[in-house]
């Protein structure tokens, strides 16, 4: 179970944190430029980030004590297919969904 | 009958306009938020600890990130680091809109910052690189537009979910939920070579860095998978510099 004061920390860092993102460049910095570097790694982030906190839960499903899954793994495939194909975030979830629930009744 | 020829159609005010843009959006934030209320509960949350998270943090994807790493037990400094390195995206929104928003006064420009969201920068650059003429205050009214359908819907379906909660049964599967959503909205980023790279790099990384203790494998994986897409960018620029030249 989630420890309640670490909760609270986590919600109230995050808040402040994520404000702060937010706010440094139109708040503080102003006109002045930002280097050409940091946009350059800043453009990434989202494509870094998400893939790496989804893999794992993907190649080891905690809801299958950790054994790859087929239906999930052909979920993934398919949700990321979608994507890819059709750039619909919508239509992707829902694709994954159906693979998701039909490979289960199949499969399982 | 009047001769008079109507003036130029007045632009719909910017606001509306902003609202209007947004709106589709809605299809995507409704469910996401509702997916954080069902989530947040289960893990443990009460619905007052769950809508303080919405409210305070108003940005899915990291808080998704956090959730899930105090779940696995993470210690609180990596849950932040984690989750704030998933909102770097927003300091880049930020450092984007400031050419044309940076003008409004302090407390404007601070009370904006709160409402700096995916789908209002999305609206908003689009609309600002459009319509240059555009003056500060239509500017202004345009972005509180687009986060109006936005954030009000992101607390009530946060609320819904939260309620709904633990009434969803198992075989829903609902923990595969997270995973899905996050790979529907990666997949239409990756337009380029150096997105793909960086989304490849993200996933092997954190394949390997998975005994690494902590939940440190992410935030590895992430900071390397960054530097990749970033050189990849720089080595495709450099190979069409260098085609422009031969031409």
């Amino acid at each position: 179970m989630i420890d309640q004061t670490q909760l609270w920390i986590v919600i109230i860092g995050l808040g402040l944190g994520s404000f702060l993102l937010r706010f440094t460049f139109i708040g503080l910095v102003g006109g002045r430029p930002i280097p050409e570097w940091m946009l350059r790694h800043l453009r990434y982030t989202a494509v870094a980030i998400l893939p790496a906190l989804v893999a794992p839960l993907v190649a080891w499903p905690a809801a299958t004590d950790g054994q790859l899954d087929p239906p999930r793994l052909l979920a993934a495939a398919a949700t990321l297919a979608v994507g890819l194909a059709t750039r619909n975030v919508f239509g992707a979830i829902l694709a994954g969904a159906l693979v998701l629930y039909s490979s289960m009744y199949l499969l399982g | 009958m009047s001769t008079t020829t109507p003036k130029t159609q007045p632009a719909r005010p910017a606001f509306w306009r902003g609202c209007a843009d947004s709106a589709p959006f809605l299809l995507v934030v409704g469910p996401f938020a509702v997916l954080f209320g069902v989530l947040a509960t289960e893990a443990g949350l009460n619905v007052t600890e769950t809508m303080a998270f919405s409210i305070a943090v108003i940005a899915g994807a990291a808080q998704f990130t956090a959730l899930q790493l105090m779940v696995e037990d993470a210690p609180t400094l990596i849950i932040l680091a984690s989750a704030l390195a998933v909102n770097l995206r927003m300091a880049m929104y930020s450092a984007s809109l400031t050419p044309y928003l940076g003008a409004a006064p302090l407390w404007q420009r601070a009370f904006l910052s709160y409402f700096i969201l995916d789908q209002s920068y999305a609206c908003s650059i689009v609309e600002f690189e459009k319509r240059p003429q555009l003056s500060i205050s239509e500017r202004l009214a345009y972005f509180a537009g687009t986060s109006m359908p936005i954030v009000p819907a992101w607390y009530i379906f946060t609320y819904a979910g939260a309620v709904l909660g633990t009434q969803i049964p198992e075989a829903w599967a609902l923990d595969f939920a997270l995973p899905i959503t996050f790979l529907a909205l990666v997949a239409p980023m990756l337009r380029t070579p150096a997105h793909v790279v960086a989304a490849l790099v993200s996933i092997v990384v954190s394949l390997l860095m998975a005994w690494v203790p902590y939940s440190l494998g992410l935030l590895i994986a992430g900071l390397v998978a960054m530097i990749a897409g970033a050189q990849t960018e720089l080595y495709f620029d450099h190979k069409n510099a260098a085609k422009g030249l031969a031409q």
